[in-house]
């Protein structure tokens, strides 16, 4: 429990309920990221600006927490291989299910939706189950 | 460009600056804490229940309060939401799917593109084949091949 953040996370998760909430009652869309992204690649009419902005605007947060002495992480070390299958594995079962931790996990959870409500169980027990196999396996 | 256009993209990059502000500060963002918090079983670390509770605190009752009762948004444009309320074979399968991929990189889609302005080849490995996925699953949405279990989209 050494690396126990309760109050950054909790703060962290309050600007994501904040930033969902702003960008639905203002403009009427849904702050789902693999939605946003999905949404670019089979591109409509009046959906392309917004999403573009917006993921600039996330690409560019980290000026926003720099003078919070708040910074990314290197994640360098990882095993590109494994974050490669990872990657597709995210994407196509995003695009499937239709939301991911953004999409169900806060928007359609906070909307009391039904569908969301499973999907979010589903996809935090098999995370869960996939950390456990992986750890059994000696974190191949 | 419209001024209330010019409006709508300054509200888009504001929560796209702030979502991703709530990715980096949450912790979201590394994926060794998001595998601490996935592996329940062993040194686990409970932080990122306490992201999906403050966002959960923050959008529920705004949504409920201020959203829920409206059919257009403060722009005049109309909410998109999503439309379906069915549980399907397609959902879970999906969820299942996005949730052995989170559960192996310890990254999902947001901290991933938040994670880009980092520079890493991981990351950037990530996302690429992130969006080929996302071809792969719109081939399959559109009929083309069968998934095990659940067969061929029939939608």
């Amino acid at each position: 429990m050494e690396n126990f953040t309760p109050w950054m996370s909790l703060a962290g998760g309050a600007l994501l309920g904040l930033s969902a909430a702003l960008l639905m009652l203002f403009n009427g869309k849904t702050a789902g990221i693999s939605g946003v992204l999905a949404g670019l690649i089979t591109p409509k009419k009046n959906e392309v600006s917004w999403r573009i902005v917006f993921l600039i605007g996330m690409v560019l947060s980290f000026l926003l927490v720099a003078p919070f002495a708040v910074s990314l992480p290197d994640i360098s070390g990882e095993n590109i291989f494994i974050i490669s299958l990872a990657g597709l594995l995210v994407g196509f079962g995003t695009r499937i299910s239709n939301g991911c931790t953004s999409g169900h996990g806060i928007i359609g959870m906070g909307r009391f939706s039904k569908r969301s409500i499973y999907a979010t169980l589903t996809f935090m027990f098999v995370a869960m189950v996939t950390v456990f196999l992986r750890g059994l396996l000696g974190g191949l | 460009m419209q001024k209330s256009k010019f409006i709508n993209l300054i509200i888009s990059l504001v929560s796209g600056l702030l979502f991703g502000a709530g990715m980096i500060v949450s912790g979201m963002v590394d994926p060794n804490k998001v595998i601490g918090f996935l592996n329940v079983t062993g040194n686990w670390d409970p932080s990122l229940a306490f992201v999906m509770g403050g966002a959960l605190a923050v959008f529920t009752p705004i949504y409920h309060l201020f959203i829920k009762q409206r059919q257009y948004a403060i722009n005049g444009e109309e909410l998109t939401l999503a439309a379906k309320t069915k549980v399907d074979s397609s959902l879970i399968t999906g969820a299942a799917i996005f949730g052995a991929g989170w559960g192996l990189a310890g990254f999902c889609p947001g901290p991933a593109i938040t994670s880009i302005s980092a520079g890493s080849h991981i990351t950037l490995a990530f996302v690429v084949c992130m969006i080929v996925g996302i071809m792969i699953a719109n081939r399959y949405l559109a009929g083309r091949f069968a998934l095990p279990f659940i067969g061929y989209n029939k939608t």
